[in-house]
């Protein structure tokens, strides 16, 4: 279980987070929803401690990530993923390189253990054989496929994805959408996902949060936001409607 | 600040022994050429002004020794510096600037893997010991270009030239060029990573920080050469 306690955030004078309080039930998925610009990657960092909070308490799994000094946060880190919005993939190493890489950093195995790792990863995401081909080289769908396996590569109990389908197509969104689903139930991993687009919400989540001007104002199942008959979530949910 | 975790973190393991070739690589043999061609002119340049200074008073004897002086004390280092920073020390701003705003930093971050330790320990290391390098090349082509010009071109006594040269070059000069291109190597690599990482706002982000990162470099490689000569003099 991921808890986030009176969260608040400044950048200089703007107040991005305001006593936010979030719990993120551990084997789902939860949808962080929200305006652009809202704070919604801010929040997401904070849950992997890159932000720290200027006030409150963030606690994952009984650990309260603020107390902790960096040598503790990044023996925490080591059980989350994430795919960042653009994939975020090293330009300077080839795709099997850059899924290798963590692997490399953290686990003494032989070279060709981890190109076995490797594969097995690539082939989850769809997309094997490609070990050799440079970032600059793919779509962007095949980007964040690529780097979904570098985020899954340590085997994390949380993944974090940031806008994960933003400027891709309905058929690629609707895969990438599927590959969440499939990946999620496939590991019971607690997933943490940022997204615009509503008709993909609905397709992943089990429970949405609604961030509105700092805050979460609204937490619940999918079907709760369907009934809901709050001004600020019909507004989001109208594509649906459309 | 970051200097100081780098410097802790240079004898915190894993130990990225791979990774410094790497860097040295870019920062030392990929230098070479722009060095050695700067040197070669620096070392002609100081021989043609020289004689034609020295000669007003019958000096010119001393034009070897002269030369090779300015280039180990002052030139050398500077020069060497300089080039380096243009060359390599722009592209680690950019490079580490662009990982920056594409969330490549971020990613290591959350990988466990320190930023710190992974980016700017090798390339502070390979500054550190691939300048004084190239500045100990940069002075000896510089020295052979100014025996071309004062020998060869203009006609001085070979004998006499290698003589003022061997007479007043002391290794204590050599050695000031040497601690000067240490911290030139230091301070070019360090404003390079630390300009890079605390890149905002995209590729204009990206642009601003490099050239800020070679006017700063540069700036403090003069300043600081005026310091050590007031230091170790």
């Amino acid at each position: 279980m991921i808890r986030l306690v009176n969260l608040s955030k400044s950048f200089k004078k703007q107040s991005v987070l305001k006593d936010l309080n979030l719990s993120i039930p551990t084997g789902q998925t939860t949808v962080i929803i929200g305006r652009s610009g809202g704070g919604k990657s801010v929040l997401l960092k904070h849950i992997i401690g890159l932000f720290r909070p200027d006030e409150g308490e963030i606690w994952v799994d009984g650990q309260d990530l603020v107390r902790m000094n960096e040598k503790e946060l990044y023996k925490v880190r080591r059980r989350f993923g994430m795919l960042f919005q653009e994939g975020a993939l090293f330009d300077s190493m080839n795709v099997g390189e850059n899924v290798a890489f963590p692997i490399r950093e953290h686990k003494r195995l032989k070279g060709s253990e981890i190109s076995k790792l490797v594969a097995e990863k690539l082939e989850l995401v769809g997309l094997s054989g490609v070990e050799e081909k440079m970032p600059a080289e793919l779509s962007g769908g095949m980007r964040k496929r690529v780097a979904l396996a570098r985020a899954m590569a340590l085997d994390p109990d949380i993944l974090l994805f940031d806008e994960p389908t933003t400027g891709l197509d309905p058929i690629l969104t609707a895969s990438i959408d599927r590959l969440i689903m499939d990946t999620q139930q496939r590991f019971k991993m607690t997933c943490v996902v940022i997204s615009h687009d509503i008709q993909s919400v609905f397709r992943i989540a089990h429970n949405i949060a609604l961030l509105y001007e700092g805050k979460i104002i609204v937490e619940g199942t999918p079907q709760v936001f369907q009934q809901s008959s709050d001004p600020i979530v019909r507004e989001f949910l109208s594509p649906l409607c459309r | 600040m970051m200097l100081f975790k780098a410097l802790a973190m240079t004898f915190v393991p894993p130990f990225r022994g791979r990774n410094v070739i790497k860097q040295m690589e870019f920062v030392g043999v990929k230098s070479l050429f722009i060095v050695v061609l700067t040197g070669v002119f620096s070392g002609m340049v100081l021989a043609l002004q020289s004689y034609h200074g020295f000669r007003k008073f019958g000096g010119e004897s001393l034009m070897g020794g002269i030369v090779a002086l300015s280039l180990a004390r002052e030139m050398g280092p500077v020069m060497t510096g300089l080039m380096v920073n243009a060359r390599a020390g722009s592209a680690i701003a950019a490079e580490i600037g662009t990982m920056r705003v594409t969330e490549q930093i971020d990613a290591l971050q959350i990988m466990a893997i320190n930023p710190i330790h992974y980016l700017v320990v090798p390339r502070i290391w390979a500054g550190i010991l691939m300048v004084p390098l190239l500045t100990a090349i940069n002075i000896l082509v510089g020295v052979i270009g100014g025996y071309f010009v004062g020998v060869i071109l203009l006609g001085i006594n070979s004998g006499v030239y290698m003589n003022k040269m061997v007479e007043m070059l002391e290794l204590a000069d050599l050695v000031q060029g040497l601690v000067k291109s240490i911290v030139f190597g230091l301070i070019l690599t360090l404003v390079g990573c630390y300009k890079g990482y605390h890149t905002s706002g995209g590729a204009e982000g990206v642009g601003r920080a490099t050239t800020e990162a070679v006017v700063i470099s540069s700036v403090c490689i003069l300043i600081g050469t005026y310091v050590l000569t007031s230091l170790l003099f």
